[in-house]
């Protein structure tokens, strides 16, 4: 019994927990507290109901269930943390230590592989569905299908996200992409840039424009052969061991090409390739590794402040606030760069929001399996974003930008605010289209 | 621990809040900052008085225990449901804050997080001068009944000093008012003070009425370095009798600038004993002037360095430095023991020189920082709470600490309250009869003990166990 519990500490790094003194900074900068209420969805709660099992007093881990779910990982209580706790190392071992134990039902088994083992790992089959998503769009049938209200039909409420799906671009288009991009006038960075799966299916526009304004500043840009899913959405899923195969990949990947930076643009994505070194922490074949990894990875913002800022030419109307990528503030620490590049627009009205830090609620696919605690985080959200009266709300990762972009939906602001990701905004001003 | 009916009663009487009995949920209120897991039987969430009073009669005829708490920011132990029965999760309670600025008043509910008072009061012009470290995150409810303060509390004083008026739900579930919204007020027995400060343990606070005054425009800091401990305690009472009070005195030594300096490189000089901060406020042309008399008292009285930091962002770039003690010092080991015994002014060189002599004889790792200007000195032991030996050691070190304080005119607690931390101890301060004459007024006003048992008083026997 005694070996069984020291097990479930090691699986649920309960030593981890000890940094927490419970001292409850964490609670003001937590959505989920703010919006459920109880100390059972805080991060302080959380520690404590990992502690309680690994000291056996909380002996069935299905208690931790739902705590654990609901957390959005924003990882904003780790900034806030004055003993510097590793949150989403606990969460993580937690998710993962309730899924090794949970007995899912054989649709949502055979659901869970395919997505996590066979479509966010393959570019192919990736391609295939944005391919169907293109001709979906295309052909009218959106339109059709808006019109005769199936897609309030859809599950998991996916209906009020297919209004909001981006206009992704034509099959040839995503496949004929160049490999190696040239600096414009004098190459300051080699670089290769980190496509991302879903921001590479759903918003390749967004990449094209990141490649064109890396070119821009002058790096010369490198798409990388066998780059795959940076594992993130396995990783908060607890399926870890899947998280870690991807990891090794792209490391590989990335080792064979000569470029100073690994660049990518999404806050989340980000986040985990920022953590690859954690993630493999156990496997010293691959630690050092993955270190020299971590070391290249950058947000564009860095690079592009690194460039010295982008020459823009252009004022742009309106007045712009800016919502923060959790992970982009919280894990990659990455604060003063795309601020510094929004302010350095001409002319720019530039206004921050209440609770700037605050998540939007998005988290990956957390909108999509927790809808409800989603949305009540959005609205408390989108009501911060109203009071600046910003027409334009610029975004540092895709899902924030689905999230954003769903906030003018519900509110109804669909004619005077749109939501960008930073690489639009800066383009746009830089008169690259 | 208390049966089904009860629950379907309290849930009958709960009507627009929440009645929380999953595991996880008990599991969430077991705890504060301090020490321990006690597990409650349920956890009420309402903004309703009345709802709070219904629950508080119900428990009085059950003899239920009722646990009060904010958000459990405690370093004592107070909201701990050490014997189990209703949480009242009060943080909820966050619905008024109203600042009249011709009375000088705030009239705030329980949950009303205390940095919000303040940002509310300086909207106005005004300020609410308790600034305990943690008021962001801590409700003016725990404030209350703990009787927090913090640095500011040299000059101004502590939470009691800024309370004329409360409500309060009385152990039976009766509504009662004490004071109002004056500052002059000697109408009966002050039971405003009384209630402020009693942790819980003779009523539930539901509402508050808080003296205000007007913000001093201007600050000016000064930071004096010392190659002596003792040194900078004998500037802190040279200082506070050459006819400067200060806003704030904070002293950090030299565990603390050696943890912040490995922690986040600040400047700080390693080398150095003792490093004190001090906050002067008021009129501009005052503070610059006292500015300049307290560097020259710190220069005279040894200081190897003073500096007067000029731009707001030097200011801050200095307070931070004090700001990282807490997250530097636990870098070193993870578990944290923040004493708040406190000395009168004249023994804060004495109290000094008892905490390293602790520190030796017991071969911990004690770090001293704090609000020194007060003879509040926050002697902070880091540990390994799953070292039992060490921890052994830390017990018996933080008994002797609480002997000092006593010995040198002091007291056990200065701004964290007793809860059960310090409970053992309060013979050692109050002698048998000081402490009887407290028990017999909470016989008085809680013949049942329902209203947070189990706190301030010391069951036979108890010890403190850090473990």
């Amino acid at each position: 019994m005694n070996q069984m519990l020291e097990d479930l500490k090691k699986e649920l790094k309960y030593e981890k927990t000890n940094s927490c003194v419970q001292c409850g900074y964490c609670l003001p900068v937590c959505p989920t507290y703010m919006t459920m209420g109880k100390e059972t969805h805080s991060p302080r709660g959380r520690i404590n109901l990992v502690k309680m099992v690994g000291e056996g007093r909380i002996t069935d881990l299905s208690v931790l269930e739902e705590p654990m779910n609901l957390c959005l990982g924003c990882r904003a209580c780790e900034t806030a943390c004055p003993t510097g706790v590793e949150y989403g190392t606990i969460l993580e071992a937690a998710r993962a230590a309730i899924t090794r134990r949970k007995k899912f039902s054989f649709p949502v088994k055979t659901l869970r592989n395919t997505i996590f083992k066979k479509v966010f790992p393959s570019k192919s089959k990736l391609n295939l569905l944005t391919d169907g998503l293109w001709l979906y769009q295309k052909t009218g049938l959106q339109k059709v299908a808006q019109k005769t209200g199936i897609t309030r039909a859809l599950p998991f409420n996916l209906g009020q996200f297919e209004a909001i799906t981006p206009t992704v671009t034509s099959p040839s288009e995503r496949r004929n992409r160049f490999k190696r991009i040239p600096a414009k006038g004098e190459k300051k960075y080699t670089v290769a840039f980190f496509t991302g799966c879903i921001m590479d299916a759903m918003f390749q526009r967004i990449n094209d424009l990141s490649i064109a304004l890396l070119s821009h500043v002058g790096c010369e840009v490198l798409i990388v052969e066998n780059e795959t899913c940076c594992g993130a959405l396995h990783a908060h899923s607890g399926e870890m061991d899947e998280a870690k195969v991807l990891a090794k990949k792209n490391i590989a990947a990335f080792e064979k090409e000569d470029v100073e930076f690994i660049i990518n643009n999404a806050g989340g994505c980000g986040a985990m390739l920022h953590e690859y070194d954690h993630l493999l922490a156990d496997e010293p074949e691959w630690h050092e590794r993955a270190k020299e990894f971590v070391r290249k990875s950058k947000d564009i913002s860095q690079i592009l402040v690194a460039c010295g800022g982008v020459p823009m030419n252009k004022e742009l109307p309106g007045r712009v606030t800016y919502q923060r990528s959790c992970h982009l503030t919280n894990v990659q620490k990455v604060t003063k760069e795309p601020v510094q590049l929004i302010e350095s627009i001409p002319g720019i009205d530039f206004i921050e929001m209440k609770d700037k830090d605050m998540c939007c609620g998005s988290a990956g696919i957390y909108n999509i399996v927790n809808y409800d605690a989603s949305m009540e985080i959005l609205d408390e959200k989108m009501k911060n974003v109203k009071d600046t009266h910003a027409t334009t709300i610029i975004t540092t990762n895709p899902g924030c930008l689905l999230q954003m972009k769903l906030g003018i939906e519900r509110e109804k602001m669909g004619k005077e605010a749109r939501a960008l990701h930073l690489v639009e905004y800066l383009a746009e001003a830089a008169g690259i289209v | 621990m208390i049966d089904k009916q009860a629950i379907e009663d309290i849930k009958k009487i709960v009507k627009t809040g929440r009645v929380l009995t999953e595991e996880s949920d008990r599991y969430s209120y077991s705890f504060d900052a301090s020490f321990g897991t006690h597990l409650p039987d349920v956890v009420i969430q309402t903004q309703e008085v009345q709802e709070l009073a219904e629950l508080v009669r119900y428990a009085n005829e059950y003899k239920i225990p009722v646990y009060p708490r904010g958000q459990s920011t405690s370093l004592s132990g107070g909201p701990l449901p050490v014997k189990g029965g209703m949480v009242f999760d009060l943080s909820v309670m966050d619905n008024i804050l109203e600042v009249d600025d011709e009375d000088l008043v705030a009239i705030v509910s329980p949950g009303v997080l205390t940095s919000a008072i303040h940002a509310a009061a300086e909207k106005k012009g005004l300020m609410y001068p308790p600034d305990p470290s943690s008021s962001h995150v801590s409700t003016i409810g725990g404030n209350l009944a703990e009787n927090s303060g913090g640095p500011r509390g040299l000059k101004y004083g502590v939470t009691k000093d800024y309370v004329i008026g409360l409500e309060v739900i009385t152990p039976q579930g009766e509504i009662i008012k004490t004071g109002g919204r004056t500052v002059k007020n000697v109408t009966g027995y002050d039971l405003t003070k009384l209630i402020v400060g009693s942790e819980g343990t003779l009523g539930i606070i539901t509402k508050a009425i808080l003296r205000l005054i007007p913000k001093p425009p201007s600050s000016e800091t000064v930071m004096a370095v010392f190659n002596s401990l003792v040194d900078s305690g004998r500037a802190i009472s040279k200082v506070l009798s050459s006819g400067i009070l200060p806003a704030k005195m904070e002293l950090m030594d030299q565990a603390s600038i050696v943890a912040v300096e490995n922690y986040q490189p600040s400047n700080l000089p390693v080398d150095a004993e003792a490093i004190i901060l001090i906050e002067l406020d008021g009129h501009p042309a005052a503070v610059k002037e006292e500015a300049e008399q307290v560097a020259k008292v710190c220069r005279e009285v040894g200081a190897r360095e003073v500096i007067v930091p000029q731009t707001p962002q030097e200011k801050a770039e200095v307070w931070k430095a004090r700001k990282l003690v807490s997250p530097a010092i636990v870098r070193i080991k993870p578990t944290k023991i923040s004493e708040d015994a406190t000395v009168p002014r004249s023994q804060i060189p004495e109290m000094c020189r008892r905490l390293q002599q602790i520190k030796e004889k017991y071969n911990i790792h004690l770090v001293v920082f704090g609000h020194a200007g007060d003879g509040n000195l926050h002697p902070n032991i880091i540990a390994d709470k799953s070292d039992i030996e060490e921890m052994q050691r830390v017990e018996q070190a933080v008994a002797e600490i609480f002997q000092a304080a006593i010995e040198l005119g002091g007291t056990l607690s200065g701004e964290h309250g007793i809860g059960t931390m310090k409970a053992p101890f309060m013979e050692m301060e109050l002698g048998a009869s000081g402490l009887d004459m407290m028990k017999r007024i909470k016989e008085a006003w809680d013949p049942n003990n329902i209203m947070n048992p189990g706190k301030i008083f010391a069951e036979p026997g108890q010890k403190l166990v850090l473990r």
